[in-house]
């Protein structure tokens, strides 16, 4: 169903996506910088770790806008809000609790009529089944100096296929360049 | 035209506006603190009846008075008196200024008939401080010299052109001029402004100064004094009173609706735009609910503020019916008149400033931040976190080779031989081993700031890769042996 082949890591506009794993951060401000306009960065105030703009792609750190709750109602609420309006371009939340099918949904149809991207930063395995995709995103250890390689695979997918792909990405780099499993020794790709 | 000058004198300001606060039995009097001790600022009659005075020290009074109530003056209360007392004397008069520390002085130059003439208008002032329970002299004279010195010896209506010819018994003390001076003047037999007129100018210029010269031309009006009104500051509040108590939210809205296209106008026509706005509910049993809300950016536009209050408008308990509303914008900023017709540009702004302005009232303001770019090497403060709603983004240098999340720095349980990373170490709960470790960037602490994070002196940076796959940012201390990690880059 994805009309753009050559580029499987296009999130699906107006719907709410999933990312999990260790690698969700990368994810996260990898699929931001690729999105226009305003940026939310929705998360606990007791979160240990802030996005550092030094390291993020260019433009990202001024558009970004970081959003602080103090309850996970707050966070839901925040959410949607900002789904809602059209002129955030794309939403980024950290729940600290699993999503419930009620509130997948509500912020599905946030989405919906606001038309903005979201993508949720879940811990593994509390996700919403509302998720029109989940992604599992993790760190590989890169064959040589200077390379960032990651590992992310398509869990759940609403109306696609699944898939389980290797890259390599740097803040700097404007696209993703695609690894094959034979360059990194150690590492099997399923076979999806 | 002659110009006419009123001047009015409040002898018991600061007591009467501290009593009328909260009211006192028997002789009372404010204290100032000079000094090492105190001293008596302002009395009421009861006390002055005592035999107090002003400028006592406040020991002296307790013995003569053993029962006398004090407080301490409150400048800046006595201020704010005065001046609500000169915002309301411009009924009198466009130009009110402040004449001293306890009076006022306006320019009443052909607006006296207004009121049928000096001597009522006196009288008028005269009722409504009384009605006020203040102590108020007036005085009526040619120029602000006369006018502020008659205040002070009696008050009273000068008619016009008399002022050298009936004011010469008034002491040289009413001149305005400082206490040594009036104790000069007094020592050289110089008591009454009369003689001061008959004496030659030059000597007295000579042995007194520039100064007394001035305040005597002054006040016969060889010289011009000017007054200097205060600019107004426009006030932006409206309200609007029931004929019956309201209790239903439609309705409450309703007259929400009313205030604020009314407080919108007058925004609009100072070119100012509000960045806080207080509804304050008066309900039938005397309680005042209120509800305020914040605008992340200057605003005047009715239709985009109301949706705002909804929230705040249902959690307030109307009791038995709501009988008066007031909405104020205590905070506004400077916005000027824009074009209707918006680009899709200033729509964008728009309505991103309403969806900062729907989280801010829910959030708080503090609670969305923006980067902003700061100069510094030390990574915590490369940045600012700064509220989206109070600042605009700044210019990001390009990006470097730096981690995309910062933490707290965690200390690492790990040893490792001094300067390089160590081999294995344990993180959120996993042992981890290095990969390969790019390093060390050195990073020395800003002597001039002390921040506590940076006490243990230079840090040595190392992009540490793991075998297991995080790409971590450490560091190492030399100064106080120890690892930490700074950041994730993956």
């Amino acid at each position: 169903m994805d009309p753009d082949d050559t580029d499987p890591f296009r999130l699906i506009p107006a719907r709410i996506h999933e990312a999990q794993g260790q690698g969700r951060h990368v994810f996260a401000i990898f699929q931001a910088a690729r999105h226009g306009g305003p940026v939310f960065w929705i998360r606990p105030v007791r979160s240990r770790w802030t996005p550092y703009p030094g390291g993020l792609p260019k433009g990202l750190p001024g558009r970004l806008h970081l959003v602080r709750t103090r309850s996970e109602t707050d966070l839901l609420w925040s959410a949607e809000e900002t789904l809602r309006a059209a002129p955030a371009g794309f939403v980024l939340a950290e729940p600290e609790r699993p999503l419930s099918l009620t509130a997948g949904r509500r912020l599905q149809l946030a989405a919906e009529s606001g038309g903005t991207t979201g993508l949720m930063l879940i811990r593994e395995g509390a996700g919403s089944n509302a998720t029109e995709s989940r992604w599992h995103c993790a760190p590989v250890p890169a064959p040589q100096r200077g390379m960032a390689t990651q590992r992310w695979t398509l869990v759940k997918n609403k109306r696609g296929l699944l898939g389980d792909w290797l890259l390599d990405w740097c803040p700097h780099d404007a696209r993703p360049r695609l690894l094959d499993a034979a360059e990194l020794p150690g590492v099997a790709l399923n076979q999806l | 035209m002659a110009r006419r000058l009123l001047c009015i004198w409040f002898p018991r300001l600061a007591s009467q506006a501290s009593l009328r606060q909260s009211p006192a039995q028997g002789p009372f009097a404010l204290t100032l603190r000079r000094g090492n001790s105190d001293h008596l600022h302002c009395l009421d009659p009861l006390a002055e009846a005592q035999g107090l005075s002003r400028g006592m020290a406040l020991a002296d009074a307790r013995a003569i008075c053993p029962d006398l109530t004090t407080r301490p003056a409150d400048l800046m209360a006595e201020m704010q008196a005065l001046s609500g007392l000169r915002r309301w004397a411009m009924r009198y008069s466009p130009l009110v200024a402040r004449d001293g520390s306890a009076g006022l002085a306006a320019d009443i130059t052909g607006v006296a008939h207004l009121f049928g003439g000096e001597e009522a208008l006196c009288q008028d002032l005269q009722d409504r401080l009384l009605r006020a329970r203040l102590d108020g002299i007036s005085a009526i004279a040619d120029t602000r010299g006369a006018a502020h010195a008659m205040a002070r010896h009696g008050g009273g209506i000068l008619p016009p052109g008399q002022v050298s010819a009936r004011l010469t018994a008034l002491p040289v003390a009413a001149l305005r001029i400082d206490h040594g001076t009036a104790e000069a003047l007094d020592r050289a037999g110089l008591c009454r402004i009369g003689d001061l007129i008959a004496q030659p100018r030059a000597p007295l210029a000579r042995r007194f100064g520039q100064g007394l010269l001035m305040r005597l031309d002054q006040f016969l009006g060889h010289q011009p004094e000017p007054l200097d009104p205060e600019t107004e500051t426009p006030s932006f509040g409206t309200r609007i009173t029931l004929p019956e108590p309201i209790g239903l939210q439609s309705d409450v809205a309703a007259a929400l609706q009313r205030l604020l296209e009314r407080l919108c106008a007058r925004l609009a026509a100072h070119h100012r735009g509000a960045r806080r706005l207080r509804l304050e509910l008066r309900r039938v049993d005397r309680a005042t609910a209120t509800a305020e809300i914040g605008l992340a950016r200057p605003m005047r536009d009715p239709a985009r503020i109301a949706p705002l209050f909804a929230p705040a408008l249902s959690q307030i308990d109307a009791g038995f019916g709501i009988d008066a509303l007031r909405l104020t914008a205590p905070l506004t900023e400077a916005q000027a008149p824009a074009q209707i017709a918006l680009t899709a540009q200033e729509r964008h702004q728009d309505a991103l400033a309403d969806l900062l302005s729907r989280l801010g009232n829910r959030l708080g303001f503090d609670a969305i931040l923006r980067p902003l770019p700061a100069d510094s090497l030390v990574p915590e403060r490369s940045f600012l976190l700064a509220p989206a709603a109070f600042s605009q983004p700044g210019k990001w240098p390009a990006p470097s080779l730096r981690p995309l999340l910062l933490g707290g720095p965690e200390p690492l349980q790990a040893q490792s031989r001094s300067g390089t990373p160590p081999g294995s170490f344990g993180w959120s709960g996993r042992v981890l081993t290095t990969l390969r470790a790019v390093g060390p960037e050195r990073i020395a602490p800003e002597w001039w700031l002390d921040d506590p994070g940076w006490r243990s002196g230079i840090r040595d940076y190392w992009q540490v890769e793991t075998r297991q796959g995080p790409r971590l940012w450490l560091f190492h201390t030399p100064q106080a042996p120890a690892w930490h990690i700074a950041g994730e880059y993956a």
